[in-house]
């Protein structure tokens, strides 16, 4: 089959890792990754299946592994060789499917359940390098299941979910990152805030500006966003106020109207989702957060460099929101508890119509283009880049 | 006798015209055919400005007493007086408040007046630092009367000292300085720099609160002021003419006006006075070497370096008693300076922004001021009618950077982040946004207790220009960055000559163009 496959290599890790800090996306042309003909991966073991991926999603995180910049706290749940790709719509035994990506206990064989297993809390797993497959935290980054960036791969039966014939691939491949904002919208205790800004409008800014307007039902929803078609995406997507990333305190000084203390704002925000995970952005959602507020880490952060002594001084929460599983109720928009988040991923989708943020497809023979598109996709005017293997010769 | 303003018909043999350009000067060619008006040179000044002003307090015009008959013991006086908003730039030393003041001062105290207190009349403007009002007033008057708390800044947020004096028939809202409206005598001191300045107008905005201020500052206002530089065609004065006779009813005013001539720049600048082919080889040699040390400079140097500038404008009038008669003087005066006839209109308007307006005194012209600036002040400097047609094209020449002062202009930052990324229109903005910003807690406390202006003061800059932006077709910045340009709904051009190619677009080809070669100062006498 054909495949994008990532090595371990050092020195091409490394490579990468200058070279993509220079450009983003050139990790590609230098690092561990390649396209290979390699052999289709054995099932391992019952309940696993076969499936033929459709279309595949290029992620931030993936583009961080490309270009060397993923943290080192991966290492003990990755196993090489991998395929990249955890966004995924398939061809499957039973018809169309999205791949719920978490290798949890189910996947793995592991019983009894570990605790977050058993309560739905498949993302919390604590087994991840466990049982019958090597260390993965997630299809795309096992060496026992392949990836998305693949003609074929192999998926546990409690990872898929089947795609309804109304719902496009290019709609379907959103559910994985929708499902990401569906998690972090959720959140317990988060429940129809006065003010929520979302720092970050590539991918998982924009569904998490439509996830929070619909499970959250914020009084002001404040975005910020990069370039011009991400704001007016945002817009779209229920934002009320969009503002440059610059400008995003001021913005929420001005809604709250409160003073400035230093460069912070004094009463800011309730929550902030934090869609980017840079330093300038925890540092921008630690200073327009009000006191007692809620940061909510969405973007994967790495290591950063923050001061955190508003943090402290505010008592502000900071807490991470990493992919999903089943969520708790959400009184304000009738969400009742234990409900999935990929069946509400689902309805999101459809709702807010995230299929239009696909914006290119690329075969896997141009995966330099592709990653090089989906790294500069915000001044590309581009959101979501996928690999699309439906017209693929070994599929 | 100096020479009067004039309209020159460029022909091939016109040199290159300067243009003001920010913190710089560009050197345009104008197409054959386009029309350059140039202001007057400077007036005489009067030759002993003191006996001058001594003069008109005595013999005050109007139904007024002089001056001493208006002063006795135990009285409670009140001076205010125009802010550093005029003259620009700021005046070499003594400036014609000082020179006022000291001799009201001296009167003051031979009648036995020993409650005195002086006020800025700000309005809604930044305070003032101790240097600027020492310049201003010089340092005696500073040191006799700041530190004893009689020399005030008014404060349009202070609501214990403000008071309604009453409403006028049309319903606004005369709502003033405390202690100027309860004090036997108010006296109002004035620099009269353009023809909009002075009479009612002055205490109007200079000691009034925003209920007040709401009236007069307003989309509609300044839409149906045609020109608001010619005060019976204004109805920014109409309202506060109206306003004014309420309070003049209410309490007894002493205006003081004076005017000055239009030496505007120091020697070293002497270029920028001069018609072009005229300039000697000094000038030349001076403009080169002015242009090119500034183009190696960084901006903020290039700031300094002019803010420094004071001007040598000096008084040409003074005249002093009731509101309207004394300013009635003061607009022939002004008028006699500034007025240059011009016939007919142009397709095209130029104009080059130097580096300062009323608001920016030590400070950055921010794109909201070059908005200002360009389609409020130099737009509106006509009687008559406009410089330029119905559907015509402004094109201004100003860097226009997306840089704003933090402490004097913070409601400017937000209302051009967020407010004209919304709408640049003026009636919706007015609408939907100056409410929330001129009732901001956090922008009246800086606005209180720090240097900046009021938060709906950046309204007021777009609201200024709202009969250009209603009047003209299109407007092209020369050499803005072209972000700031295209957030305030304009086109930025690299050249003069990629301007009035995009002009054509609007305008057909071969557009009638004229320039107003300003400052100096001047009033186009549109027939």
């Amino acid at each position: 089959m054909r495949a994008l496959q990532f090595q371990r290599n050092l020195p091409r890790y490394a490579a990468a890792k200058v070279a993509g800090g220079v450009v983003p996306g050139f990790g590609a042309r230098v690092g561990p990754l390649r396209l290979a003909d390699v052999d289709e991966p054995a099932l391992p073991g019952p309940g696993w299946q076969r499936i033929r991926p459709r279309l595949a999603g290029i992620c931030g995180s993936d583009l961080s592994t490309i270009d060397g910049k993923s943290s080192r706290y991966f290492e003990p749940i990755v196993s090489f060789p991998f395929v990249p790709g955890h966004e995924i719509v398939a061809d499957a035994d039973a018809g169309r499917v999205v791949v719920e990506p978490v290798l949890g206990c189910l996947a793995r064989g592991i019983e009894p359940l570990c605790s977050f297993c058993a309560a739905g809390l498949t993302g919390n797993c604590q087994n991840l390098a466990l049982g019958q497959l090597e260390p993965g935290l997630q299809t795309g980054y096992c060496c026992d299941t392949g990836g998305g960036w693949s003609t074929a791969m192999v998926a546990h039966e409690s990872q898929l979910h089947a795609v309804p014939d109304a719902m496009s691939d290019e709609a379907a491949v959103m559910v994985e990152p929708a499902a990401c904002a569906v998690h972090a919208a959720r959140r317990p205790g988060l429940d129809q805030p006065a003010t929520v800004v979302v720092l970050g409008a590539g991918t998982v800014g924009l569904c998490t500006i439509a996830a929070v307007r619909r499970h959250l039902r914020p009084g002001t929803l404040i975005a910020s966003a990069k370039h011009p078609e991400q704001r007016t995406l945002a817009r779209e997507l229920g934002a009320d106020t969009v503002v440059e990333p610059g400008e995003v305190r001021r913005a929420v000084r001005r809604m709250s109207r409160s003073p400035m203390v230093g460069a912070g704002v004094g009463d800011g925000a309730e929550v902030v989702f934090d869609c980017v995970g840079s330093a300038a952005s925890i540092d921008d959602a630690l200073a327009i957060v009000r006191p007692r507020g809620q940061i909510v880490l969405v973007g994967m952060p790495g290591r950063v460099s923050v001061d955190l002594t508003g943090l402290w001084h505010k008592e502000i929460s900071l807490v991470g929101a990493y992919a999903y599983g089943r969520e708790a109720a959400s009184p304000a928009a009738g969400g009742r508890a234990g409900e999935r988040t990929f069946d509400l991923a689902f309805d999101l989708v459809a709702d807010a119509d995230l299929g239009r943020l696909v914006s290119a497809a690329y075969a896997l023979d141009r995966y330099r283009d592709a990653i090089d598109h989906a790294a500069n996709a915000g001044p590309r005017g581009a959101v979501k880049v996928v690999f699309d293997l439906r017209g693929e010769k070994n599929r | 006798m100096s020479r009067p303003g004039f309209v020159l018909e460029v022909d091939r043999s016109t040199p290159p015209i300067l243009f003001h350009h920010g913190e710089g000067f560009r050197l345009e060619k104008l197409p054959p055919g386009s029309r350059v008006v140039y202001p007057a040179e400077p007036v005489a000044p009067l030759k002993d400005p003191d006996g001058a002003i001594r003069h008109a307090l005595l013999n005050p015009v109007g139904d007024s007493q002089p001056l001493p008959s208006l002063l006795h013991a135990g009285m409670k006086l009140t001076i205010a007086m125009d802010n550093q908003a005029v003259p620009l730039p700021p005046m070499q030393k003594p400036d014609n408040r000082q020179r006022v003041i000291e001799i009201v001062l001296d009167m003051a105290a031979a009648a036995g007046v020993d409650d005195v207190e002086l006020i800025v009349a700000h309005g809604l403007h930044r305070r003032q630092t101790e240097p600027e009002l020492r310049h201003m007033l010089g340092d005696r008057i500073y040191d006799a009367f700041a530190p004893h708390g009689m020399l005030t800044q008014h404060d349009a947020e202070d609501h214990d000292n403000l008071v309604l004096v009453g409403r006028t028939e049309q319903g606004e809202h005369v709502e003033l300085n405390k202690r100027a409206v309860t004090s036997d005598l108010l006296i109002y001191v004035n620099v009269n720099l353009v023809a909009m300045d002075g009479g009612h107008k002055s205490t109007m905005t200079g000691i009034s609160s925003y209920r007040s201020l709401k009236h007069h500052h307003n989309v509609t206002g300044m839409q149906h002021s045609r020109s608001f530089m010619d005060p019976p065609n204004s109805e920014l004065h109409n309202s506060t003419w109206r306003m004014g006779r309420l309070l003049a009813g209410a309490v007894k005013i002493f205006q003081i006006e004076t005017t000055l001539n239009t030496d505007t720049f120091p020697s070293q600048f002497s270029f920028l006075q001069k018609r072009e082919w005229e300039w000697s080889a000094r000038d030349r040699a001076s403009f080169l070497a002015t242009s090119k040390s500034l183009e190696h400079v960084p901006p903020r140097i290039a700031r300094s370096i002019f803010h420094g500038i004071k001007s040598p404008q000096r008084m040409t009038s003074v005249q002093a008693g009731e509101v309207e008669a004394v300013h009635a003087l003061t607009l022939q005066n002004l008028h006699r300076q500034h007025l240059v006839p011009v016939e007919g209109q142009a397709d095209v308007l130029t104009m080059g922004l130097p580096y300062l307006g009323p608001y920016n005194v030590n400070s950055i012209l921010n794109p909201l001021l070059v908005m200002c600036l360009g389609l409020g002040y130099f737009f509106n400097l006509y009687r008559g009618k406009p410089l330029v047609r119905k559907g015509g094209v402004v094109i201004m020449s100003h860097p226009t950077r997306w840089e704003f002062h933090p402490v004097h202009h913070p409601s400017y930052i937000d209302f051009f982040e967020q407010v004209l990324a919304e709408t640049t229109d003026p009636i919706e903005i007015e609408k939907k946004f100056e409410e929330s910003f001129a009732t901001d807690p956090w922008y009246i406390h800086l606005y209180r207790n720090s240097y900046a202006y009021h938060g709906v003061h950046a309204f007021y800059m777009w609201y200024w220009g709202a009969h250009a932006l209603q009047h003209v077709g299109q407007v092209i910045i020369v050499g803005g960055e072209p972000r700031a340009v295209r957030r305030m709904g304009f086109k930025p051009a690299s050249t003069l000559r990629d301007a009035l190619e995009m002009a054509e677009d609007v305008v057909g080809r071969n557009p009638s163009i004229t320039h107003i070669h300003n400052p100096p100062i001047f009033l186009a006498d549109v027939t």
